[in-house]
């Protein structure tokens, strides 16, 4: 005969004690359930965390191991930069770059700070646009677009190059090294480039008189000519001035008579300087052709 | 009726602060079976009075997050008899979909089948004050309701206006603001035994939860299952649940009368477990399986092994056919539908405009009922499933959920009963208000 389990059908109660239905009810409540199941936890590991900071053999331990990770990362070789690569930059200026970037390369592409690197370029004169990036395969790339010399600007203590927009690029000792470079001097004649520019455009017709321009008194150009002679152009509308010079001397060879001074500094009134003993010579030359020459 | 008034007023605050707080458990205490639904609130505004929107609008408010059901014990008859079992069982049910929901629940709605209901249709009349019917009116049309002498140790547990009538003008829902010197009105009462009531409250307090309303099932699976053009021409919902069947009559989308019949499906199972001589679960599973109601040729030859744990081989490996089931089934569904029939001839169900009648519950799943019913209660029998109410789980679409559902619909679109309108002023006497605070406190 088989044996016949009867506990088989003994109910099992389904149904919760009254304290795990409380416990539930009160596990439901959304501020208590949320300080349990998030607000006792992040406590815990605060605590802990505290705790171990606290020893400080603890916390060397764990700044060690934190830079020792960050290294380990950051310095395998697909993140590290070998070699600066560096394009549009005459010599000296490159020399220039590699003297205020110094890097000792091989060095991590995350410790390379590349916005800072392109500010200091930047803030080297001649350079008037820098980029910098790291390019595939580890190399620095730095790519530099240099000012164009355009004036040479005579002061007290040397000769300094300007570009056209009038920004200081270097100092040179002597003017043959930018033989080609038209000539400005006077205080202040770095900001009106803009204008010496236009005023060397309208006189070339006295290019191979031309020695310079000079900025008078912060406000108004002289143009110097050779053998001492000197257009002095007023403070508005420099430019058609000087073309009426030019005009003058094509028509009257104004220039090529021993005038000292053509001032134009009055429009109404352009006023001539001849050269000292001039007018005694020009009255000779009359009382000779007036045949009273004794 | 103050004392009742009050109480009922104070579960209907219950109710709005739960409404307000957005969460809500309905519980149908059942013979078979305790289920639980939680229900969560979204639309505020649910306790406008528009009707015209269709009474079935009220279910889009809400969506089911919570839902359990657990086998029903201590219960009998839809009643508690066991209160220590019960109580466990309401608090697996409750803890189970407070669970699944994740999200607590303080107010619970619950519904029962039991307490012998009564139903009885009350009139009162009264003279309108200032020509224009006004809430105050209304509230004295109530007060002078000749109420019936329904005994001691009796609840009101529904007492719907179903009807008001203004001078010769009868079967206004709404008459307020109308003009009329006359106002009369019918009200659907239905009283069941204090003591359920008692009960079912105590069970719900010990696990912690207040209780916010309580409705009959019957009640409440024919709201679920009784669509809207049956509730306005007339239909009765038959709920044939585990111990008890009820049957509640809708007339102008109002339940007219109500009956109960103290037979279910529990008895059928009893027949079949003492006609087959097999324990009481194997009798619930063969019913549930192989159960029937009308028998053919071929359920002769359909044997059902009938297994059993007594030890004895000849005895558990016994083959039964399908026919000899249904021979012990068929009489006593019989019975009940006979009873039920007799209580609708009873209320005049035969006068009423359409007399569509409307099979739900558990045990109107047995195959073949239709057919029964339609030959003893009348041609125009079908058998109802419960609405589909917003995210309410596939489980809880069939038949025997159909009370639960219509409770949840209950919750929130509540039909106006006679606590809803305001209080006639004189008749607050603040006695009786204290005698209802000590009521509560002495029994919630």
């Amino acid at each position: 005969m088989p044996k016949i389990n009867r506990d088989r059908y003994t109910p099992i109660d389904p149904a919760p004690s009254l304290w795990s239905y409380r416990l539930l009810r009160l596990m439901l409540s959304p501020y208590l359930r949320r300080l349990v199941f998030y607000g006792v936890p992040a406590l815990l590991m605060i605590a802990v965390g505290m705790l171990n900071l606290t020893n400080e053999h603890r916390r060397e331990n764990a700044l060690t191991t934190y830079n020792e990770m960050k290294i380990f990362v950051t310095e395998r070789p697909e993140f590290m930069v070998n070699l600066m690569s560096l394009r549009g930059a005459s010599d000296s200026v490159m020399q220039d770059i590699r003297e205020v970037v110094p890097i000792d390369f091989p060095v991590s592409k995350f410790d390379l700070d590349l916005d800072h690197m392109r500010q200091i370029i930047l803030s080297l004169d001649p350079v008037k646009e820098a980029d910098v990036r790291v390019r595939f395969g580890g190399v620095l790339q730095v790519d530099v677009v240099e000012r164009v010399p355009a004036f040479l600007w005579r002061r007290d203590n040397g000769l300094e190059v300007l570009d056209e927009t009038g920004i200081y690029l270097r100092t040179v000792a002597s003017r043959l090294q930018y033989g080609d470079l038209p000539l400005i001097a006077g205080e202040g004649a770095d900001a009106q480039v803009a204008q010496a520019k236009q005023l060397f455009v309208a006189s070339k017709p006295l290019k191979d008189r031309l020695r310079g321009l000079v900025f008078i008194g912060e406000r108004r150009w002289d143009v110097v000519l050779d053998k001492g002679q000197r257009l002095m152009l007023p403070e508005e509308n420099p430019v058609l001035a000087l073309e009426r010079v030019i005009a003058l001397d094509q028509a009257e060879e104004l220039l090529t008579r021993s005038v000292e001074v053509v001032d134009f500094r009055l429009k109404n009134r352009p006023t001539l300087q001849l050269r000292s003993g001039a007018m005694k010579e020009f009255r000779e030359i009359k009382l000779m052709q007036l045949g009273q020459i004794k | 009726m103050t004392d009742l008034y009050q109480k009922q007023r104070l579960m209907r605050a219950m109710r709005k602060a739960a409404m307000q707080r957005g969460v809500i458990a309905v519980l149908d205490v059942g013979t078979t079976k305790i289920s639980c639904l939680i229900l969560r609130f979204d639309a505020v505004n649910l306790n406008d009075e528009g009707d015209g929107v269709g009474s079935i609008s009220g279910h889009s408010g809400f969506s089911v997050i919570g839902s359990a059901t657990t086998a029903s014990r201590g219960v009998g008859f839809g009643e508690v008899l066991s209160m220590r079992e019960s109580e466990r069982a309401i608090r697996t049910a409750l803890q189970s979909a407070q669970k699944l929901a994740n999200i607590r629940v303080d107010h619970v709605i619950a519904c029962f089948s039991g307490g012998k209901p009564r139903s009885y249709g009350i009139a009162g009349e009264t003279n309108v004050l200032n020509q224009v019917v006004a809430e105050q009116d209304i509230a004295r049309v109530l007060a002078a309701c000749d109420v019936p002498d329904y005994g001691d140790g009796r609840e009101v547990l529904h007492a719907q206006p179903v009807n008001f009538a203004l001078d010769d003008r009868s079967g206004l829902a709404d008459p307020r603001g109308q003009l009329g010197e006359r106002l009369s009105t019918d009200v659907h009462m239905l009283t069941v035994d204090e003591k359920v009531i008692r009960d079912l409250a105590y069970c719900v307090k010990r696990c912690d939860l207040e209780l916010a309303g309580v409705a009959s099932s019957s009640y409440a699976s024919a709201v679920s299952s009784l669509v809207e053009d049956e509730q306005e021409l007339g239909a009765a919902c038959i709920d044939i649940g585990g111990g008890a069947t009820g049957v509640s009559i809708f007339l102008k989308k109002h339940m007219i009368y109500f009956d109960s019949v103290r037979l279910g499906g529990e008895h059928i199972t009893r027949d079949i477990s003492m006609g087959l001589q097999v324990p009481i679960a194997t009798a619930e599973r063969i019913k549930t399986i192989n159960g029937g109601l009308l028998a053919t040729g071929m359920d002769d030859r359909d044997m059902i092994e009938v297994r059993g744990e007594t030890g004895d081989w000849e005895h558990d490996r016994r083959l039964v056919s399908r026919t000899e089931l249904i021979g012990i089934m068929r009489p006593r569904v019989e019975e009940i539908l006979e009873e039920v029939r007799s209580h609708l001839d009873a209320a005049g169900f035969e006068h009423l405009p359409s007399q569509q009648i409307v099979l739900t519950g558990g045990s109107s799943l047995i195959p073949g009922l239709d057919g029964l019913a339609s030959r003893i209660l009348g041609q125009q029998v079908r058998l109802g499933r419960p609405l589909r109410i917003h995210r309410l789980p596939q489980a809880y679409s069939g038949p025997t959920c159909s009370s639960i559902v219509g409770l949840s619909l209950f919750a929130a679109h509540p039909q106006d009963e006679w606590w809803d309108f305001e209080m006639q002023s004189e008749g607050y006497p603040t006695r009786s208000l204290k005698r209802a605070v000590r009521w509560f406190k002495e029994n919630w």
